[in-house]
């Protein structure tokens, strides 16, 4: 299908919740927070659009908006040899639902974008952090997060004062 | 009746077979694997973050260090989402050398898979043999642009230096030998009995699942699924080189993904004697003064183009504001770079999508189906992950 059709096969069925096309590039999608799932269904069974196949979950923060993050999935057809993004944006404190149960892939990507923006989804079977330690503060790949901090240096003090003797660490020995 | 009791068994981070700082809990019923959970993040250096604060050219350097094995692929499709960001047009020469390296990386790729994975289950010999290859290829890296592993090969809108006559002498040498090499490996794997055992019927998985689980690359076509983004997207050239895209017997288990790598080996040797063929002769670099530093004698002789050259290296380029998505077939699946601009020299989010990481989170479906810890080691091999790319 070409960027047309696809957009018309949404757009019959979805006709509420379309807040914005763009087909310049790559065509993208942005719909309703809410409906994501429905819609992911919908991308994936729908006979002529079968995305089957979940490329990508990404997340972007946007501070100065009022619904902050955007969520961007890049979805493939390995059937129909076709592309789409659709994104959705939401608030600081809202959830946006799971694919997981659609795209088994989408497991590790949500966890992703959880750890790295702190972005909650509902229905997730098991969202922790995933490259980040557990016990990390913070996520950072929020405008707000800086990019040099001293945490490493005070862990280390930390470290020097619990194992290494007082004159060591004061530099008199 | 005795007891029976689950062991739970910590594989890694620091382990030889986890091939990086891959850490597993596998629990265990006696020898047979019951839950598999990874742990990730041993190498998380941020470089989306990273890329936040560099300029675009800054940070194709740090491409290097996603996947240390193939860093050419990584420079590769860097430097296309770049371009199509840009709306750039690169020089035919450029685009052909471009895949003559990246094929060359193919090989390299699969030849550490091949010595590692093999070694992993218990045969030395391909080791030996495969890493005297990828020492003939690191040499004809470090002839093109001076190191071996972080390549840095490719610049934003073409390529840095032309192939001359000796390294071409030197690559086509190589294409010639390599496919009676390959045939040695297979000498010593392929019909092998203790290979045979201990690669058929593991860590098997269906194509509607490597689908549902975002398996690419040779995972994916192990299990018969005929997708290969040089194919079905062509870029670069590729849409006038011809070549098969292998999909094994269509099993889906370690076995077949040997197949499907020695064969894609096979296949890039082909690429690369046509690209020779058909490489046309001239410019390396796009025509785009906002975007290409003029040429290093021109900078040396002219003060405009230093002031230029000085420029673009210090504040670098502004792209539209827009978000492209590009994606290449590396050696280990698709490998693409999500990029958002808002104008400024530097990228407002990039975001990298590495083969491995999907890849890696099919394991748990993998290890499904009575494998044993044994077989563990085998699938690990067979998904041919780097974890600088997982991590990032």
């Amino acid at each position: 299908m070409n960027k047309e059709e696809i957009i018309k096969t949404i757009k019959e069925k979805f006709p509420e919740d379309i807040e914005e096309i763009d087909k310049t590039i790559d065509l993208t999608i942005k719909v309703k927070r809410d409906k994501i799932l429905s819609i992911c269904k919908f991308l994936h069974d729908a006979p002529g659009l079968e995305f089957d196949y979940l490329v990508d979950i990404c997340g972007v923060d946007y501070p100065g908006r009022p619904s902050r993050f955007d969520v961007v999935y890049h979805f493939c057809s390995i059937k129909r040899k076709h592309r789409i993004r659709l994104k959705a944006s939401l608030g600081g404190g809202e959830f946006i639902s799971s694919v997981e149960s659609v795209w088994k892939a989408a497991n590790w990507y949500e966890r992703e974008v959880y750890d790295l923006l702190g972005i909650k989804f509902d229905n997730h079977p098991n969202l922790q952090r995933i490259l980040l330690p557990d016990e990390w503060e913070g996520h950072p790949l929020r405008k707000d997060y800086p990019l040099v901090t001293d945490e490493g240096e005070k862990w280390l003090e930390e470290k020097l004062k619990t194992y290494l003797p007082e004159e060591v660490v004061n530099g008199k020995l | 009746m005795a007891e029976v009791q689950e062991l739970v068994v910590n594989m890694g981070p620091q382990h030889p077979s986890t091939h990086g700082v891959l850490r597993l809990v596998v629990q265990l019923d006696g020898e047979v694997v019951t839950k598999i959970t990874p742990h990730l993040g041993y190498l998380h250096r941020g470089l989306e973050k990273l890329a936040e604060n560099k300029t675009y050219a800054q940070f194709l350097p740090v491409t290097d260090r996603l996947d240390y094995i193939a860093a050419v692929s990584n420079n590769l499709a860097y430097c296309l989402a770049v371009e199509k960001l840009l709306g750039l047009e690169v020089p035919r020469r450029a685009s052909y050398i471009r895949v003559i390296l990246a094929e060359l990386t193919r090989i390299v790729s699969h030849l550490v898979w091949l010595a590692t994975h093999a070694l992993d289950l218990g045969a030395f010999t391909p080791f030996l043999y495969c890493f005297r290859e990828r020492e003939m290829i690191l040499d004809i890296y470090e002839m093109y642009c001076g190191s071996r592993l972080t390549t840095t090969a490719f610049r934003i809108g073409g390529v840095p230096r032309d192939l001359d006559e000796d390294l071409q002498k030197k690559i086509e040498e190589f294409i010639d030998i390599f496919p009676s090499k390959i045939k040695e490996y297979e000498s010593l794997l392929t019909r092998n009995k203790i290979w045979l055992k201990r690669t058929m019927e593991v860590g098997i998985i269906s194509a509607e699942e490597a689908i549902n689980y975002s398996l690419s690359g040779p995972p994916l076509r192990g299990c018969g699924v005929e997708w290969d983004l040089r194919k079905v997207e062509p870029y670069c050239v590729y849409d006038e080189l011809e070549f098969d895209i292998p999909t094994g017997r269509g099993v889906g288990d370690t076995y077949d993904r040997y197949l499907v790598r020695l064969e894609e080996m096979r296949q890039s040797c082909r690429i690369i004697k046509q690209a020779f063929e058909k490489m046309p002769s001239g410019k390396l670099m796009a025509e785009e003064a906002k975007v290409v530093p003029p040429p290093k004698e021109k900078v040396a002789t002219q003060i405009e183009s230093l002031i230029h050259h000085f420029h673009i290296m210090s504040e670098g380029f502004n792209p539209p504001r827009r978000e492209v998505y590009q994606s290449i077939e590396a050696p280990k699946g698709e490998l693409g770079f999500y990029i958002i601009s808002d104008g400024s020299p530097k990228p407002y989010r990039m975001k990298i999508r590495v083969p491995s990481f999907a890849n890696l989170q099919a394991i748990g479906k993998m290890c499904e189906n009575g494998m044993m810890m044994a077989d563990v080691v085998a699938i690990i091999g067979t998904l041919d992950i780097v974890l600088g790319e997982i991590d990032r």
